[in-house]
Parts: C-alpha cells; structure tokens; sequence
C-alpha cells in the first residue's frame, strides 16, 4: 500500500466547500509537487491532512501507512510521522528553539515507544542537525520564529523536518517569501532529506522551487480538484502556458 | 523551594508558633471591631503603650475614610462589623481530622505539585501535632542568621524585642493615613514577619515566611516590615505554590520595605489563596498595600509576584526611589480564570536624581476571569533624569474573559525618559496547532505557551520558586482554552 492515499476528500470551511474529491497516492520515496493558483485549495489540502480544526472533512478516506489519518488527532498524525511545513510558521515567545523540539521530539519517541533522549543526547543531535540544514545556530536559542527573517522561517521549518524524521513531508509554500539564495538553501535542505523511506509533497504557486527540488510527480489543482496529473515535465509545461489552460480543460 | 528549605522554615518559626498558641488558646473575642477589641489585641500580645497608641489613631482616622471604589472589580459590600479580629487557632476538634475530609481537588492538585503528605496536612488545616525530624537543622539555621546579625522573626516579637526599629520605620512607608485597608490593617494587624538586615550583611539565604501559614488566623491582617541597612542584600520569599485554604474571606495585609543607601531587597510572593468556587462563592478577597523605599542612594528594591489565586485581587507592590541611582523594578504575572478578578499593578514614584524603574506584568485571562493593569509612573519635578520602562502584556485564553489596562503617566521633569509596550493576545489556535502539529499535545502546548508568555517574570524568581511557578503555571490553565 502507498504511504498516503487520499481517496474523494471533500472538505470546507465556514461552510464553503474548498476541496471537491481529491484523489492522490505517493509512494514511499517519492515526491509530489502540487501546483495551482491562489484559491485553488492547496493550502486547505495541507491543513486538512495535518488535521486544523477549522476544516470540515465532508467526505473521503485518507490512509496514511494503512492508519485512517481522519480519525486522528493533530498531534497523533505528527507523531505517526506526517509533518507539516507551514506557509506562516507562527511564534512562540518565550520558548525557545531548543526547549520546542526537545518537547516535540520526546513526545514522538514516546508515542512510539522509544527512550526519550536526554538533555545531552539532545543537544548533540541538535547541532549536527543544524549543521546538516546550514542553520545559524544562535537560532536555536532564540525563541521559535520570534523575530525571524521570512528566510529563517522557512530554514526554521526545513530544520525541524530534519529533526523530527517523519515518513511524509508536506511542505506548504515553502518558497514563498524567498529570494533566491534562500531559496537554493531550503531546496539543499530537502534534498538532503529525501530517503527511500520519506516521501515529500511540495505545494507550491511557481515552478521555480520544482528547478531545485525536482518532483516525480506533478498534480495541477484547480477549483479543488486534481485536473491533471504528469511528470516533471508538467511543471514547465504550466510556465508557460499558466493554469488557463487547464482551467478551460476543467470546465 | 526545596523540602528542606521548608522545613528549616516551619523549624525556625515553630518556637514562636507554639508560644502564641499556647498563650492565647482561651481567648476569643466576638465578631465587631471598636476601640476595645484593639486595646485587646494590643494587651494580648503584651505591645507597649506607644503601639496601642499608634493602632487607636489608626482606626480613628479610618473610621473617616472612605471605603475605596475605583478599583475594577465588584463585590457586595463588606460588613466590617461581621468579622472578628482576633480568635484563638481552632481547636483539634474542630478541624478535619484527616486529609479524607478535606476537598479531594485540593488534594489532588497537593498530589500533583509534589507536596509531602504531612506538609499537605498542615496546609490543608488538617488537626496534626508536626513531627521534625530533626530540631538541629533549624537551630544552626537561626545560628548562621544571629552570627551576621540578621533579625527574622514575627511582628509580635520584634515589636517587643526590638522596639526601636520596630517604632522609627512601621508606618514609614505606608502610613496609617495612606489607604482604607491599610488603615484598617494598621489597627488591626494580628502578626507578619520582620526582617532586619545591618550595615553591609548580605543575606545567607532566601528567606520566607512559607510555613507561617499553618497559624491561620494571622494571615488575615498581616503586616510585614523590611529593613535593609547600608550595602545589604536580602531576598524574601512570601507564599507558597500550594493552595491555601483559608476561612477569613478578607485578607488586607500591609507590607513595608526600606532599604539605606547601596541597600538591595528582593521580595517575591507567589500567591494562591482559595479562589472560590466554580461561581467565585467563599473565595478570598486580597486587598493588599505593598510598597518598598528606596530611601537611600544606590539601592534598589524589586517585585516578582505570581498571582493565581484569591477571588478578588487589589494590589500594587510599588516603589518610592527617593535616593539618588535608586532602582525599582515590578516583575508580575496574574492569572484570572473562573470568576477571578484582579485589579493590579504597580507605581513608580521617582525622586531622586537618575532614578530608574522597570516594569513588567503578564496576565493572563481565562474563563470570566477579569483583569486590570493598573500602573502609575511619577516623575516629580528634582527627578532629574529618571527613567521607565513599562510593558504590559496580556493573553486571553477565552471569549469570555476580559483584559484591561489603565496605564497613568504624571512627568514633571523634562529630561525623563519613558517607554510603554502593551499587547494584547489571544492564545492562538495557531500556536497551538503548530505545537500539535510537531507532535505535543494540546495540554503540554497552552503550558508551553503560557510559561514562554511568563518567562520574563519567571527568570526573575529565585530557582526553586521558578520551576514551582512553572507547574502551577501549568496545572491553574489545564483545560482553559476555549
């Protein structure tokens, strides 16, 4: 079975029906690219698998290494090993970096069964970790994304991935605010997280991202449906036609 | 704080506790207050003549105030008359005879903060005799605070040990005329601690009143007095993280601090009175005076306090920076949940010459909790280049709480320098979901939260008395978000 399959899901907010019978499947190892305009409910894909409350799933299934991921809560998605890199990391004043993922990755450890690490083993991993994603290490003190650059944000989320190892890696506009640099660093980033056992959907607006982290698979999303599934290819085949093209296709 | 620094507390004050109850075991006098029971008061704790004088002028002169209205927060009105200002310590036989009889949510938030079973008993009100294991402990604890000349004791023996100190600062700071509960407190008080740090001594240890708690009935007009000499340092500790049961629904204590000149006092209170129930019935009101003097150059005086209990809050720890380079600081969270409401705050009165003050408070709102900041910055006119920083942060955790805040600014020197940060946030689905999201549970995230949102009180507090803090913290919020 795939790692996640994703079979008719209907979702809305405030009664708005967003999502209209998404229908996906990614293998262990693979990575999907989700490409559409604003509006288009890749943001609500995101959010509905990680489980926000302000979602209604109307209808679907969503299994996730055979788990029913719907009736799930957030931080039991998390802990099977599906992680979200947010479009808007939030803040946490007060709490720093460290203290953060300390918390998230013993409560992970522990949901499954493993010895939680103590403060040295912590650390240690902490900072080879930072290393491996080119993150400034003062950042690890700092409170999470509080007073962070756009850029450290999104490092910031790129770094938390690496820490906590999940088996599916959403990431969600990871490149919007970026500028190019920034850009090339989180793309080394994932690259140097892609496994035979992880699988990543990328959602994204632009092509650009999809020149670093080449995807297997592309999927247009348009009106909250799938209308077109391909290779690599699709991704530039949408830079230059732009998503009219699909959108009379829907129609 | 640590089991055995409660224990050398509860050691070193036990002598004089028992004394006291021994005393006065037959002794009760009816609810009602007039000159009479103050001549009472005063002769059943064997005060000299100028105190009873001093306690009688008090209540003459509040019998003329008014009682206080500006404050926000409602209540019915207080029959004065209704309560009684002196009663000896319940009887063994009045009381719960074990912890099975007590509330058992008080027990299990006792359980949860880790509290030994025969500390819970005591502050549960539970009939014990205390068992000490070991009597030297304390012994070598009042030893090393008499070898540097430092006096700890209750106010009933320092007003008959030490008069002279006791009769040149009580009432200096906060005199009887000042307010309407300080004036009632001043007639009234029943005992308080006292602290006397000479010329130059730094303090050993933190020193607290903990255990104090276990004599009931003095809790209810309290009446502390600091007085750090010239070069000291004390560090006090009032309160404990556990909460405290209490029959007298009126708390209205005084505090007074003075410190001479290169003088520093740390006063740190964490206050968790009865609350009250689900609808704020039976809950304390604490209405308290507290106020430190910089009286000398170079010193400094500085607040932390960690307010989660009482149903009704009234309170203002503040600083008068007379000396010149003086320094205080207010550091304070205040959580309001189920029907709690507090009106809190600090003032700062700058006199001296390059004076500076640092405010910091944290509420936090939960449930109908309700909230008010209430500050004051003074510059007077010789306050030459005197300088503030306030910020005011406030977190709701509820679409039915409230947060207020009434900053008052009065500068009347021009070369001052003051800052005001306020926010206000609603602990956000967000943050939560972003906590959830990498695996922490919803519980473990508002403590997360919560306790980031505090950190810059909290690093404030000694240790010990922080990570206590933390997980009261943590089990007062359990289950607030909403």
């Amino acid at each position: 079975m795939a790692l996640l399959e994703i079979r008719n899901l209907h979702a809305r907010i405030q009664g708005v029906e967003i999502l209209k019978g998404i229908d996906l499947a990614i293998e262990r190892g693979e990575t999907h690219a989700i490409m559409g305009p604003n509006g288009s409910g890749k943001s609500t894909l995101a959010k509905v698998l990680a489980g926000d409350p302000s979602y209604e799933v109307t209808g679907g299934e969503v299994y996730f290494q055979d788990r029913n991921l719907l009736e799930l809560a957030p931080e039991d998605r998390a802990r099977e090993g599906v992680f979200l890199g947010f479009q808007y990391p939030v803040e946490i004043p007060g709490v720093s970096n460290t203290y953060f993922l300390k918390a998230a990755l013993n409560a992970i450890r522990k949901y499954r069964g493993e010895k939680e690490l103590d403060a040295m083993e912590f650390l240690q991993l902490i900072k080879e970790r930072a290393k491996s994603v080119k993150l400034d290490e003062a950042l690890l003190r700092r409170p999470v994304n509080d007073g962070f650059s756009g850029g450290e944000k999104k490092r910031n989320e790129i770094f938390q991935l690496a820490m906590l190892e999940p088996y599916l890696a959403i990431l969600d506009e990871t490149d919007s605010g970026l500028d190019i640099d920034a850009l090339r660093t989180v793309a080394e980033g994932v690259n140097s997280l892609r496994s035979e056992e992880r699988g990543f959907l990328v959602i994204t607006h632009y092509q650009r991202l999809l020149s670093y982290i080449i995807p297997d698979k592309v999927h247009v999303l348009l009106h909250g449906r799938i209308v077109k599934s391909g290779g690599k290819e699709l991704a530039e085949e949408l830079e230059g036609s732009g998503y009219a093209l699909f959108d009379e296709a829907a129609a | 704080m640590s089991a055995t620094t409660k224990t050398l507390e509860e050691l070193t004050n036990r002598k004089y506790e028992a004394g006291f109850i021994t005393d006065i075991e037959q002794d009760t006098v009816p609810p009602g207050l007039d000159e009479d029971i103050i001549r009472f008061i005063s002769r059943k704790k064997a005060e000299p003549e100028w105190m009873l004088e001093w306690r009688l002028k008090a209540y003459r002169n509040w019998l003329q105030m008014p009682v206080p209205k500006w404050a926000n927060v409602h209540y019915p009105p207080i029959d004065f008359q209704a309560i009684s200002y002196y009663s000896a310590p319940k009887r063994k036989e009045d009381m719960p005879q074990s912890l099975d009889e007590i509330d058992p949510k008080l027990k299990e938030t006792y359980d949860r903060l880790g509290i030994p079973l025969h500390e819970q008993e005591m502050l549960a009100g539970v009939a014990v005799d205390a068992v000490f294991d070991s009597v030297s402990v304390a012994t070598s604890y009042k030893a090393k605070l008499k070898e540097e000349g430092i006096v700890f004791c209750s106010m009933s023996e320092a007003i008959r040990e030490h008069p002279d100190l006791v009769r040149k600062y009580l009432g200096s700071v906060v005199p009887y005329t000042d307010n309407y509960y300080a004036g009632l407190n001043s007639a009234v008080f029943t005992d308080g601690s006292f602290v006397f740090i000479p010329k130059g001594v730094r303090c050993p240890m933190e020193l607290s009143t903990y255990f104090r708690i276990n004599a009931a009935n003095t809790g209810q007009f309290e009446r502390t007095l600091i007085i750090a000499e010239e070069g000291s340092h004390v560090s006090y500790l009032e309160g404990c993280t556990a909460p405290v049961r209490d029959e007298n629904q009126l708390h209205a204590a005084v505090v007074e601090l003075i410190a001479l000149d290169d003088a520093q006092i740390k006063y740190s209170t964490v206050q968790n009175w009865y609350p009250g129930d689900e609808e704020g019935r039976g809950g304390v009101y604490n209405f308290v005076t507290k106020r430190g003097l910089c009286a000398g150059n170079n010193s400094k005086i500085s607040w932390t306090q960690v307010e989660t209990g009482s149903a009704i809050t009234w309170k203002y720890p503040s600083c008068v920076l007379r000396g010149d380079n003086s320094v205080g600081e207010f550091y304070s969270v205040a959580v309001t949940r189920g029907r709690q409401q507090a009106d809190t705050g600090t003032k700062m009165i700058h006199m001296g010459k390059n004076t500076r003050s640092t405010i910091v408070s944290k509420g936090i709102s939960a449930g109908h909790g309700q909230q008010s900041y209430r500050g004051l910055v003074r510059i007077t006119p010789k306050a030459e280049n005197a300088r503030n920083y306030s910020q005011c942060d406030s977190m709701l955790m509820s679409a039915t709480c409230g947060a207020h805040t009434f900053p008052y600014i009065d500068v009347q020197n021009p070369t001052a320098q003051l800052e005001h940060e306020a926010t206000t946030s609603k602990i956000g689905e967000e943050q939560i979901l972003y906590c959830n999201q990498r695996g922490i549970a919803t519980e473990d995230a508002v403590s997360l939260i919560v306790n980031g949102f505090c950190k810059e009180v909290f690093r404030t507090l000694p240790m010990e008395f922080a990570v206590e803090a933390q997980k009261l913290m943590e089990i007062t919020l359990e289950g607030s978000v909403g």
